[in-house]
């Protein structure tokens, strides 16, 4: 029923659009991935949190550059150290015509530490929220803490009004057998409003004339497709049935780019792709060398980074698509990042490192590696394999889907890896969440920093991190960050590789930004 | 009678059981569904209370015997990724799935049987030979290549048909949706169907030409043409209608495996229906989807072959005097 109305509406409407041809345009994109529920507390996932940004919207939102700007709430100011003020915004509703108040702020809160919510993390556990008014919201804290909002634009205010009359306060676990109506349906502040959803077949939104914001898009609607295969998703694109699709593959990026109509946009994304080794085992799970473990030694670590030629990577692999990197975090994160360098690639001082560490004749050791979760992560591990080859030792790679690869290497598969590649986007957009998640000192349990697969170990690093995480001063806390990075480079504690690129294909005409957080909003679209 | 078919009903259970088992290990192997539903900063408390909640940390004896009886009353249980109802899910993409198949079965038979009983009857002729080569291509090219090089053609280069979907789709009662109505959907059947279709399309070709090249020579053929009888009705009255008979059994039997591996066409035409579904549930470990997948695949192939064995018994008076 309902869609047969849709589909007459739209008929009706396409028939009306070649009589007045007005400014209504439809945006048809595709992504590769699946739109699969709509609760905004349930996936911690870019794209879903990136599809739902533009029903939802936080107390701050990021624009183009990833740069924090008001958005349900008009300002903020730190009241006390401990006391986080936020002002609302005045006379906003939501889609079904609610007024937004300070009551959804504190709603949101509480919903969000809700059981089955995978964003409890925004707002930390021991956050107390005070309505000062109607259109004003104190966040009461455990300690200082700078970097409070940084996550806040994907922590999505909802509608307790709403949300109680359908009956959705508790998030849709996955043991539910039926999803509740949050799930299925969306009501938020956005400026865009869902018509439909079908979760793995088509999405369709429409503008929000209420929008509290100027639009400076010039949509009427837009429709989603997932598309998952590669080659589907780029013909889709040259043939002209979609505005957008996203992700092309690199090896594509010519052939769109050469179609006349069609265009790749490319530029660096947030994510550091990276090695690390185990150096927290006496002796390594997958290696021929027994009794001692060669990554405890910081000369075979630094004999790895060398053996690495992350310019043949770029070039050959990436195809200029990536951007080598000193640090574990993207330089658009980290202001100090220009201060930091690679190690040179330079195999004979490799060599020298290994002998000199008492492995002239090298050894062989096992390598993880996901092949359908990062760009050309598998053809990376690869190259990294004969790279290392050079210098004698023999990695047994084994590459496998990343549904495999994660419960192997995590802390649910007991950190099974002696050498692995990973990915990994700061959530925060901030360098404490690399620290704490990625170089903390770890238990056997995962205590600490859960995703420090390899278990580098430093009480220095441990300390500036309590600093870091505590420190209001923007310099201060910069300097502190630097220090952090310059000792766990020093030791070794991973092997950064690059930046992977984006590559978005865009049909001529649409004008869009992309974000280096991958994220895809329709109120920076326009289409002619 | 009744005996045989009890026989054969015990027999299909146990296959079903099989399936059901086999099923349920294999997806042990796939890997943690709780990766594939949380992000990656989740803690690891939050992931073991999700196993527990899933009922993943149950012994594997325990969770099987919860499958096979929640399955056998249709209830396939909550797929991970879209949190609800299996028996929904598939529900709603049903009907993708059957009409695809049945286009492309349509296609098989419509091309099929016309350039078969061609190449049958001038065995020598020159489009005769090029419909072979032609058959030849269309069985040894995989089914995605087949695909992917339609699309080019006909969507990129000429832009005629859609790349992908159903178009614009019509629902029909609350239990059914159609593409047949609207010309979007029409158009879009046509790549998808040729591509599912083409491996059948040649089966079915080669089939009749060889029928129709065994009937030629037979005794009744040269008495019809010697009792003077024009060509046109000893090929399609007495010829055809005996080369018909294996093609409707295989055609049948077909059927059933078109619905089936409608897998791989679905996904290069991003098509909404079951088979995309499934795959999208094995690159996400969705064990609930791909276990129902299975089980409803297995099923149908049960039924088609229990009926036909049914059938046979009926039709086959032989049959009954051995068993009975």
């Amino acid at each position: 029923m309902n869609k047969l109305n849709l589909g007459l509406a739209s008929a009706i409407l396409a028939s009306g659009l070649t009589a007045s041809a007005a400014h209504a345009e439809t945006l048809k994109f595709a992504f590769q991935g699946a739109l699969n529920q709509l609760d905004p507390y349930s996936l911690n996932e870019t794209f879903t949190l990136s599809a739902l940004g533009n029903v939802y919207e936080g107390l701050t939102r990021r624009n183009e550059n990833l740069e924090i700007e008001p958005s349900l709430a008009e300002s903020w100011e730190v009241v006390e150290p401990n006391r986080w003020r936020f002002h609302l915004r005045e006379g906003v509703k939501f889609h079904n015509g609610n007024d937004f108040t300070a009551e959804d702020v504190a709603f949101s809160v509480e919903r969000l530490h809700g059981e089955g919510s995978d964003l409890a993390k925004r707002v930390g556990s021991d956050v107390k929220v005070e309505i000062v008014d109607d259109y004003t919201v104190d966040f009461v804290l455990p300690g200082p803490n700078p970097i409070l909002h940084y996550e806040w634009d994907t922590w999505y205010i909802m509608d307790k009004e709403w949300t109680e009359a359908n009956d959705a306060v508790a998030i849709t676990s996955a043991s539910d057998t039926t999803p509740n109506y949050a799930a299925l349906h969306a009501n938020g502040t956005g400026p865009f409003k869902l018509v439909s959803h079908e979760p793995g077949v088509k999405t369709v939104y429409e503008k929000y004339d209420g929008w509290w914001d100027e639009a400076t898009h010039n949509l009427d609607g837009v429709e989603f497709t997932p598309i998952g295969s590669d080659a589907t998703r780029v013909a889709a694109l040259l043939s002209g049935e979609l505005d957008m699709v996203y992700p092309i593959p690199v090896q594509d990026v010519k052939r769109v780019n050469d179609n006349a109509g069609t265009m790749a946009m490319t530029g660096p994304e947030l994510r550091t792709i990276f090695l690390g080794m185990d150096q927290m085992r006496d002796e390594l799970i997958y290696s021929d060398v027994k009794g001692k473990n060669p990554f405890k030694d910081i000369r075979v670590r630094k004999a790895f980074y060398q053996a690495i030629d992350i310019e043949g990577i770029k070039r050959k692999i990436m195809r200029d698509l990536s951007t080598p990197s000193a640090i574990m975090i993207s330089p658009f994160l980290f202001a100090k990042s220009g201060d930091f360098e690679r190690l040179p690639y330079d195999p004979d001082a490799a060599k020298a490192l290994l002998t000199e560490a008492g492995y002239g004749d090298g050894f062989s050791v096992g390598m993880d590696c996901p092949n359908d979760r990062y760009v050309n992560d598998e053809a990376i591990c690869q190259a990294v394999a004969s790279m290392l080859a050079r210098i004698g030792v023999t990695v047994d790679l084994n590459a496998q889907p990343k549904a495999k690869y994660f419960a192997k290497v995590l802390a649910s598969g007991g950190f099974d890896t002696s050498f692995y590649l990973l990915g990994w986007t700061p959530g925060s957009f901030d360098s404490w969440n690399i620290l704490d998640n990625l170089i903390q000192c770890r238990d056997e349990a995962g205590n600490g920093g859960a995703f420090n697969l390899g278990g580098y170990c430093s009480a220095e690093v441990d300390a500036l991190a309590d600093k870091i995480l505590v420190e209001n001063d923007p310099d201060k806390r910069d300097a502190l960050i630097a220090e952090a990075y310059t000792l766990s480079n020093n030791d070794v504690a991973h092997i950064p590789l690059h930046q992977q690129g984006l590559a978005w294909g865009v049909a001529e005409g649409v004008e869009l930004a992309q974000r280096a957080d991958n994220q895809f909003h329709f109120r920076f679209v326009t289409k002619n | 009678m009744f005996g045989f078919a009890i026989r054969r009903l015990l027999q299909a259970m146990i296959v079903m059981l099989v399936v059901a088992l086999l099923a349920f290990t294999l997806f042990r192997f796939v890997g943690d569904p709780v990766n594939q539903m949380v992000g990656i900063e989740t803690s690891i408390e939050e992931r073991e209370a999700l196993r527990e909640r899933l009922g993943l940390n149950d012994p594997i004896p325990v969770q099987f015997f919860r499958f096979v009886t929640n399955a056998a009353q249709f209830d396939f249980g909550t797929s991970y990724q879209f949190r609800q109802p299996v028996s929904d899910l598939f529900a709603k993409r049903i009907p993708a799935t059957l009409e695809l198949s049945f286009m492309s079965a349509l296609f098989a038979l419509v091309v099929g049987i016309p350039m078969g009983i061609y190449a049958g009857l001038n065995r020598e002729a020159a489009l005769s030979k090029l419909f072979l080569s032609v058959s030849l291509v269309g069985i040894s090219l995989p089914t995605f290549f087949i695909g992917i090089l339609l699309i080019f053609l006909f969507s990129v280069t000429l832009q005629w048909l859609p790349s992908f979907g159903r178009g614009e789709v019509v629902e029909v009662g609350s239990w059914w949706t159609t593409g047949f109505l609207t010309v979007s959907g029409l158009k879009a059947l046509v790549l998808p169907s040729i591509t599912l279709g083409l491996y059948q399309m040649t089966l079915i070709m080669r089939l009749i030409r060889a029928e129709m090249l065994e009937v030629i020579r037979t005794d009744y053929i040269k008495f019809a043409r010697a009792r003077g009888l024009p060509d046109r009705i000893v090929h399609f009255r007495h010829a055809l209608k005996n080369t018909m008979v294996p093609v409707i059994t295989i055609t049948g039997l077909q059927l059933g495996s078109i619905i089936a591996f409608a897998t791989i066409t679905e996904t290069v035409f991003q098509w909404p229906g079951m088979g995309l579904m499934f795959l999208q549930a094995v690159q996400n470990v969705d064990i609930p989807i791909m276990a129902a997948y299975l089980l409803l695949t297995a099923f149908l192939f049960v039924a088609i072959n229990f009926i036909v064995d049914i059938l046979y018994f009926v039709i086959d008076p032989r049959l009954r005097i051995g068993r009975a």
